[in-house]
């Protein structure tokens, strides 16, 4: 029976707060946010059954749009997997131009983030700031790749393009740009003190709940939460590369900022790292047309945190199974968290602080009434139900591990 | 009675409001809208402002193929805008379904669910074809208007 001086707000799917089409039931007692029901789904598409369809590389070109944001992040993620599975080895310098490109997207991404937050907290000027030196990065990346979104750079085997030596010119001078406007952003940061005053303690997720939850990327290392793929399980060139994985501790919207502006700052000497040692030779390596019978899973740190694709592949030119598993599927579970006891007016900033991409997410919808063929929402509380009922059917209890991580977060 | 339509006309096609609805995008074009409206391009040069309301709308901009989800949201926000109204379709998804077209969750394009005004296609289409994706519009309204008065 729900309490009459409960108050609930739909927010969504279209929501001048909202970017993509998602929808928050938000459950207020005054100001104050006392439950949240996220419903997602409306960005399905099926591009996992689409993937079935399809050769590998023509998949290559669909998984890349599962994000727009992201794509090289899904793009290479995927190829990895086929790449293990065919026992293909890639040349050295397709696996710089790769960690390259990845790099150059998580600059993108995170000025775009910068903005993003910028504009949700009512500070426009940072917004108009960010995107104008975005410019400069999505200028590299269009010169490089050929297109300023959806690279398509990947090929499986390799890379498609190369660079030449006035690119490489090019980008370092870009990075000097982007290094002493970063500075001063993140001056902005530390030194501005309205946004300090409205970032700090909004969202708080502690480092236990971001365990518990099960948080990724720069939405975890916020929470000290030291994990990064570049460095647990290095893919491409990152093994050869020195990096600081950055942790902060302020489990606050204040402390996601400042990591992904310190992660800007990682990613310039990393492609300044790169740039200095790029080894030569060919681009490419000739990839068959089947794929012989296999499965992997692969693993990728993008601008988001981690990505996880799996592939099974049967020996011949179509994967029969490709599971995307977006980073912000791992984090959406921990904004419902972190809404709860805040303020409605902080319901903006604390969504777009884990830097969400519901497209990169959506990976089902339910036909809950097959008459009318009406597509639902499935509430998360339900969906959550369903899958631990899922597993326990198949024999596997996270009751246990939750039990034993319990345990562990206890000592 | 005439030229109090022609000042409203005129106000219209100067100061075009547009709303931003993702039916399924990738995002890809999504963030080149956003990136058309930002300095660089900065399409409200030509009186164009990002609203976040159907209500405050003269311009619909679409992104992506329309999911089965979206579908009934799409029209309702479609119905809220006040006349005149118009649609852009932006990027390839939106003008026929794209890269998606034959997935089991997806209605190809825009005009599987409401009337399409004006077409801008790439993936994703570049800050540059949507300013001149909406400028052509506005010129095409701009002659229409002409026509009537002659």
């Amino acid at each position: 029976m729900p309490d009459p001086r409960d108050v609930r707000v739909p927010i969504g799917p279209q929501h001048p707060a909202l970017k993509e089409p998602e929808s928050f039931l938000i459950t207020l007692r005054g100001e104050k946010i006392t439950s949240v029901n996220i419903r997602m789904g409306y960005n399905h598409r099926g591009i996992e059954k689409a993937c079935e369809e399809r050769t590998y590389i023509q998949d290559l070109y669909l998984i890349e749009r599962v994000c727009g944001i992201c794509s090289h992040a899904h793009s290479t993620c995927f190829v990895q997997a086929v790449e293990e599975i065919a026992g293909l080895e890639i040349p050295a310098r397709a696996k710089y131009i790769r960690t390259l490109i990845a790099e150059l997207e998580r600059v993108h991404s995170h000025l775009l983030w910068l903005g993003v937050a910028g504009h949700e907290i009512g500070f426009d000027t940072l917004l108009m700031y960010t995107w104008r030196d975005r410019e400069v990065v999505m200028d590299l990346l269009a010169s490089i790749t050929g297109n300023r979104v959806n690279y398509g750079i990947n090929t499986i085997g390799g890379v498609r393009r190369d660079l030449d030596a006035s690119q490489i010119e090019e980008t370092l001078k870009a990075m000097d740009i982007l290094e002493e406007r970063t500075k001063y952003y993140v001056g902005i940061a530390q030194e501005e003190i309205t946004l300090k005053k409205r970032l700090s303690g909004v969202g708080k997720l502690s480092y236990e709940d971001a365990l518990r939850f099960g948080a990724v990327g720069p939405t975890g290392r916020a929470s000290g939460v030291a994990r990064d793929v570049r460095r647990d399980d290095p893919y491409a060139a990152y093994a050869e590369i020195n990096f600081n994985v950055i942790t902060d501790n302020h489990c606050d919207v204040y402390g996601r900022t400042v990591v992904r502006l310190k992660e800007l700052l990682e990613a310039f000497s990393i492609i300044r790292q790169l740039l200095k040692k790029f080894p030569d030779g060919p681009i490419v390596v000739k990839a068959p047309r089947k794929i012989p019978a296999g499965e992997t899973v692969s693993r990728y740190e993008a601008p988001r945190g981690e990505d996880l694709h799996y592939v099974r592949a049967n020996g011949t030119e179509k994967p029969e199974r490709v599971k995307v598993r977006a980073p912000t599927l791992a984090n959406v579970q921990a904004v419902s968290h972190m809404l709860e006891d805040g303020y409605l007016a902080d319901m903006p900033i604390v969504v777009a602080a884990i830097d969400p991409c519901f497209s990169c997410t959506d990976r089902m919808s339910l036909v809950s009434n097959l008459d009318n063929h009406r597509t639902d929402v499935l509430p998360w509380e339900v969906l959550r139900r369903r899958g631990i009922e899922h597993y326990k059917k198949q024999g596997v209890d996270f009751s246990v591990l939750n039990k034993k991580l319990a345990n562990v977060l206890g000592k | 009675m005439g030229k109090l339509t022609h000042i409203v006309n005129w106000a219209r096609i100067k100061s075009p409001w547009v709303l931003h609805f993702n039916t399924g995008a990738c995002n890809a074009c999504d963030i080149e809208i956003i990136a058309a409206l930002t300095p660089r391009y900065d399409l409200e040069r030509f009186g164009v402002q990002l609203k976040g309301t159907p209500r405050h709308a003269d311009i619909l901009l679409c992104s992506g193929p329309v999911t089965r989800q979206v579908e009934c949201r799409l029209k309702m926000i479609y119905e809220q805008m006040p006349e005149p109204k118009f649609v852009v379709a932006v990027g390839t998804c939106a003008c026929s379904g794209g890269v998606f077209d034959g997935c089991y969750n997806v209605k190809s394009g825009i005009n599987a669910a409401i009337p399409v005004s004006a077409y801008i296609p790439g993936c994703p289409a570049s800050p540059k074809a949507i300013i001149d994706g909406v400028v052509k519009l506005l010129q095409s309204l701009e002659a229409e208007e002409e026509k009537k008065e002659k």
